[in-house]
């Protein structure tokens, strides 16, 4: 069963053609990596799957209900999460704090019933602190939810962004370069992390430069180059197809 | 440590509920006038504290607030304090209309358009829109108001109604900062993206920040009509838009206290150089740039929030 699936998207921006016809599908509970060269277009698709673009044709179907033009908010509580290629994360504020954002899609209490203290608001504030710590002791950030965001290390942060993205509750999570800054270790643990993520049944969906946890993490893979898909299948094939070496090593010119 | 500040905030708050007594009528309606600017500045400190949006137009919704007031009050003899409700809820209004087509405007753009908005309804104001507003001469004659059969009229007695007020707006803003509508004003000022990409509606939280200030702004416009009796458009001019933003960038953008503190140093400070006759406004000025050199973030800045983290765990296991 496919959870998402891209038809015919095409997205321009003036002359250029950022993605160009692009299809594929995602299979409920698989990881699978979106790969090209710099400028690709892999962002832009991701962008137009959460809803930050719209495409100019083309359909994005999530769980049998075509989700292309609706507002960002409405597409992450679908149950469709995602972290950002530039860490974003809330700066000011703490650790926790930025997983609750998360958690804000799930809870229902207004303005009025935040300053009367209803039984009902009190519940849920704590609920969601529940389980924001629950989020941050699954990537391991437990002890630093009392901390400032941007006291975190580097790799730290991604993960923060990825227990944010956790606390919405997705059934489709998108990593747009997880592991952009980590180091070796902390990469080996982000394939772990992916593999647990797994387990819990979500669906992942990732952008990655880092060729090691594209081809050990990914089930399969999607290639695009100039907006098209040139390649799609199994790491193994992929690591052997001519036309996805060319992309990434290019050709000699004048032969 | 928290325990000191909520003493110290004890004394100040009894010192200030005393003060009536010691002070002249004078010095009690500087007192008053501050009050007045606090509950305003808390509720602009929502929007332009909490939520990020530039709004130099707050004058705008008191006006409108204060002129509900005043012309319901003197054209069908309603109880002042009554309209309370109205008065919020005209102001509130009139927010969703005008703050609906431009709050995708971005920081110094929106702080444009809502310098014009301000300007737009001081100058409506004037021309007597509608033949009800009483033109550059305003609208005079509002009844003083009663509050179970005592009639309040003297500097020491609104005294008790504003801070009664301020103090009702501090209880029940400070719940709001600590709860999921006051996070997420942050998140959409801390980042738009990351907050719509986290599941937070962010056109519907500005909107909201924006016309919760407003019927707040709008209550406020009705205890000034109350209190002066009188009313007219210079009342409500850019320069009290300018105050109100002024006092939460310099007690602390975001923070209740710092909030509090920048009403008196607004409100209060020019009076208390008053003795300086014609340098007052240069000494304030004066006062004014160094602490943007020295301390951007404003005199008390807003604390981080304290969950409790361990509680929950311990009830969670």
């Amino acid at each position: 069963m496919s959870l998402l699936s891209l038809k015919n998207l095409t997205k321009t921006f003036g002359g250029l053609k950022a993605v160009d016809d692009v299809s594929f599908d995602v299979n409920e509970g698989s990881v699978m990596g979106l790969i090209g060269p710099n400028g690709a277009g892999k962002t832009t698709v991701f962008n137009l799957i959460t809803g930050n673009y719209k495409p100019d044709s083309g359909q994005v179907i999530f769980d049998g209900k075509s989700i292309e033009g609706l507002l960002t908010h409405r597409i992450v509580s679908m149950g469709i999460g995602r972290t950002f290629q530039t860490i974003r994360l809330f700066k000011n504020l703490s650790v926790l704090e930025n997983v609750l954002a998360g958690c804000h899609c799930r809870m229902k209490s207004g303005a009025l019933s935040s300053m009367f203290h209803t039984p009902g608001q009190k519940k849920e504030e704590k609920a969601a602190i529940e389980q924001s710590l629950k989020e941050l002791e699954f990537v391991g950030l437990r002890q630093e939810a009392a901390q400032l965001s941007t006291s975190l290390s580097y790799g730290n942060q991604r993960l923060l962004e990825i227990a944010r993205a956790l606390a919405t509750q997705p059934r489709l999570l998108i990593l747009d370069e997880p592991a952009g800054g980590m180091n070796e270790q902390e990469t080996e643990d982000l394939m772990e992390l992916i593999r647990k993520m797994q387990e819990r049944g979500l669906t992942i969906l990732l952008i990655e430069h880092d060729m090691k946890l594209v081809m050990q993490a990914c089930e399969e893979l999607v290639v695009i180059e100039y907006g098209r898909k040139i390649a799609e299948g199994v790491p193994a094939e992929i690591k052997e197809n001519p036309r996805v070496i060319e992309a990434y090593l290019g050709t000699e010119e004048g032969e | 440590m928290k325990d000191k500040r909520i003493i110290i905030y004890g004394i100040l708050a009894v010192a200030l509920f005393c003060s009536p007594f010691f002070l002249n009528h004078y010095w009690v309606d500087v007192l008053n006038s501050v009050g007045l600017y606090a509950i305003l500045g808390l509720s602009l400190n929502l929007i332009v504290g909490h939520a990020g949006l530039f709004n130099l137009g707050h004058a705008a919704f008191y006006a409108v607030g204060a002129y509900t007031a005043a012309i319901l009050n003197t054209t069908f003899h309603i109880p002042i304090l009554w309209l309370l409700p109205a008065c919020g809820l005209t102001a509130g209004l009139f927010a969703v209309v005008i703050a609906r087509p431009i709050i995708h405007l971005r920081g110094d753009y929106l702080c444009i358009v809502t310098i014009g908005i301000g300007e737009i309804v001081r100058i409506a104001l004037i021309n007597d829109v509608f033949g009800i507003t009483g033109g550059a001469n305003g609208i005079f004659g509002i009844a003083r108001p009663e509050l179970f059969g005592f009639k309040i009229r003297k500097p020491q007695e609104f005294f008790y109604l504003i801070w009664f007020f301020v103090a009702v707006t501090v209880f029940f803003f400070n719940r709001l900062e600590q709860s999921r509508f006051g996070r997420a004003l942050n998140y959409l000022r801390d980042d738009e993206v990351a907050a719509e990409g986290s599941g937070i509606n962010t056109a519907h939280y500005k909107l909201a920040a924006f016309v919760l200030g407003a019927v707040w702004a709008g209550m406020v416009g009705n205890i000034f009509a109350a209190k002066m009796t009188i009313i007219s458009p210079e009342s409500f001019s850019f320069w009290e838009s300018v105050l109100m933003f002024t006092l939460i960038i310099l007690g602390g953008s975001g923070s209740i206290p710092g909030v509090l503190l920048g009403a008196f140093l607004v409100a209060g400070l020019p009076e208390v150089f008053r003795g300086f006759a014609g340098a007052r406004m240069l000494l304030f000025g004066g006062a004014m740039v160094a602490m943007m050199i020295f301390r951007t973030q404003g005199i008390l800045p807003p604390r981080a929030r304290t969950f409790p983290i361990d509680a929950v765990a311990e009830e969670a296991r």
